[in-house]
């Protein structure tokens, strides 16, 4: 099987995924409106509570809502093909004469299309609340471009769990157990420099922290003022958060094709 | 004519449960073959080993030529499958549904959706054709599944249960629709556990049980082999059951098979209604009262009777294996 033809029936499958958001509405529901929610409700309970010394605190957590809300989103994926996989169309799917791996692919796929609807949706409802882009538009965009490559890449991880849980409801909360100190223990809505010890280490080499604060620098959100972070991630945010991606990418995806296959041939 | 699906000795085990037992068949190219046998026979799992969804433990297995373990992407590429479980996509349209299959098939995006309509038409599915699969009725649903396999002209077909579930106006209908695709010069294989179903749509018939072909042949040799016809009467005594024992063991071709408390006498026969004629008349003349008379063509469960001395009925009891292809998580 070419590459090629693997890219076409994953493109196939993608389209089918995209047209199930449209059929399913409380998936919509889903992709609109939390998005917005998270943008207001921490703005609004966390942004003024906390004062930055020469900056906004609103501006700092901007970046980290939206590397918190793309990488709970990959749990989407992971539910997906939970849900797929319990599906009669699967049977059909094996017995086509299309890439063995289209049907993971697809559904990464099309996730990303789902992550560049929420960020627009944030990003609008961000610059509403009163966050603006302080640095260049190219800058800008590279910053959102990093956030759709590392959900990508996170939601290879899910596509994994999601092919070795029995159904969707087990996956959504195995997921949290892993995502919540992921993301929590991060520089996502502190920085990580005022962290206790342990914590601190971890959130510095948080592959999480260096995208936040990668998009932070990209969107021009840090203070003037802010002293130069004190790890080598956080220093070079953009190649470690580059890094991991490929990084995971390289790991998890083949689990994920070889995880479907076998499933598929064993149910 | 050659061979165009070809096994010999399939084995395939869950656990402690041999679904398939040294399985021989064999289909001739552009003829219609049934798969005839009760729930848990392992007919569906010999449909899933020849469209290569599982993998045998022992045997060989060739579809068009083509070895289903050593080249299953090859395989994949001449086979349309419609299972038992209508495999389409409950959030999509009729229309979505072919279309994607045909993308997958790499028909290409035209022809695909060429192909799709042409189908939707031919499967009176055209006005539903842009609503949700969910809102279609259960025989709309087998229609589109059977589309499905249709929409690449594979030459070889596998229909797992085409109508089971289905009443009887639908079934009829989708008995005439698979009849027109033989017409168009594609083999198919069925599976069905109706011999009325064998009857009316195949050349030729396997009966499974247990995993085995236990015989081949077309429905007439099958119905010759258990005897033709079947004789059932009911007495309005039960003491005079010995008496038509007698007068239906003289008429009988087989084996009788009696009933004492329904007060049933079930003899198979070949001589048709001539023969029903006489049997009363000796009835009559023995002066034995009689409350209940039919004549009628075996049913699978003669047929399995006869083949293997166990009904159908008790056959269905042992434990079917869990259908492969279908809600097998729980074995993953």
């Amino acid at each position: 099987m070419s590459f090629l033809s693997a890219l076409g029936d994953g493109m196939v499958i993608a389209r089918r995924n995209l047209i199930k958001v449209k059929r399913v509405p409380d998936v919509l529901v889903f992709v609109l409106l939390s998005p917005i929610m998270f943008v207001l409700l921490f703005a609004y309970v966390f942004g003024s509570a906390i004062d930055i010394p020469g900056g906004s605190y609103r501006e700092f957590l901007m970046a980290g809502i939206f590397g918190q809300t793309v990488v709970f989103g990959a749990t989407f994926t992971g539910a997906g093909l939970a849900e797929d996989m319990q599906k009669g169309i699967i049977d059909r799917f094996r017995s086509l004469p299309m890439s063995r791996a289209a049907v993971v692919f697809g559904r990464t796929a099309s996730d990303v299309v789902y992550n560049i609807i929420t960020l627009t949706i944030m990003a609008i409802t961000g610059l509403i609340v009163g966050w603006r882009i302080r640095g260049s538009l190219l800058d800008a965009l590279a910053g959102f471009l990093l956030l759709l490559l590392f959900a990508y890449s996170v939601s290879w991880i899910m596509a994994l769990l999601g092919l070795s849980v029995p159904s969707p409801e087990v996956l959504n909360n195995a997921s949290f157990i892993v995502i919540f100190p992921m993301t929590f223990v991060a520089n996502t809505f502190v920085p990580a420099e005022s962290l206790p010890t342990v914590l601190r280490v971890f959130a510095e080499w948080n592959p999480i922290s260096s995208l936040v604060q990668a998009t932070r620098e990209l969107f021009g959100n840090i203070p003037p003022g802010t002293p130069e972070p004190a790890s080598w991630p956080l220093q070079n945010p953009v190649i470690y958060t580059v890094f991991w991606a490929c990084m995971i990418i390289a790991i998890f995806a083949p689990l994920a094709v070889r995880r479907y296959i076998r499933v598929a041939k064993k149910s | 004519m050659k061979d165009i699906i070809q096994a010999t000795g399939l084995v395939k085990r869950y656990g402690d449960v041999v679904a398939l037992d040294g399985l021989d068949l064999s289909v001739r190219e552009g003829t219609i073959v049934a798969l005839l046998g009760p729930n848990g026979a392992g007919k569906t799992t010999a449909v899933s080993v020849l469209t290569t969804l599982i993998e045998p433990d022992e045997g060989t297995a060739t579809v068009a030529g083509v070895d289903v373990l050593r080249d299953p992407a090859e395989v994949r590429k001449l086979i349309g499958l419609s299972g038992q479980y209508a495999a389409v996509d409950q959030d999509l349209t009729g229309f979505e549904n072919l279309d994607m299959i045909g993308c997958l098939y790499h028909l290409g995006r035209k022809n695909a959706r060429s192909r799709a309509r042409e189908l939707l038409d031919r499967f009176d599915l055209a006005e539903a054709a842009d609503r949700p699969v969910k809102t279609y009725s259960g025989g709309m649903r087998r229609r589109l599944d059977l589309a499905g396999a249709l929409v690449a002209e594979s030459p070889v077909l596998f229909l797992d249960e085409p109508t089971t579930g289905l009443d009887l106006i639908s079934r009829r209908e989708l008995w005439r629709l698979i009849r027109t695709l033989v017409d168009q010069g594609a083999t198919l294989l069925l599976t069905t556990q109706y011999l009325e179903e064998a009857d009316r749509l195949a050349d030729e018939v396997l009966v499974i049980d247990r995993g085995k072909t236990i015989a081949q042949g077309t429905v007439d040799d099958l119905k010759d082999m258990v005897g033709g016809e079947r004789i059932a009467i009911k007495v309005t005594n039960r003491d005079d059951l010995p008496a038509a024992h007698e007068i239906l063991g003289r008429a009988a071709v087989g084996e009788l098979q009696g009933d004492e408390r329904s007060r049933t006498v079930v003899a198979p026969v070949s001589g048709g209604t001539g023969e029903l004629a006489e049997v009363l008349q000796a009835f009559e003349s023995h002066r034995v009262q009689i409350s209940e008379v039919v004549l009628r063509r075996p049913t699978l469960d003669d047929v399995f009777l006869a083949l293997t001395g166990a009904s159908a009925e008790s056959s269905e009891q042992t434990p079917a294996p869990a259908k492969p292809g279908r809600k097998g998580r729980g074995s993953r």
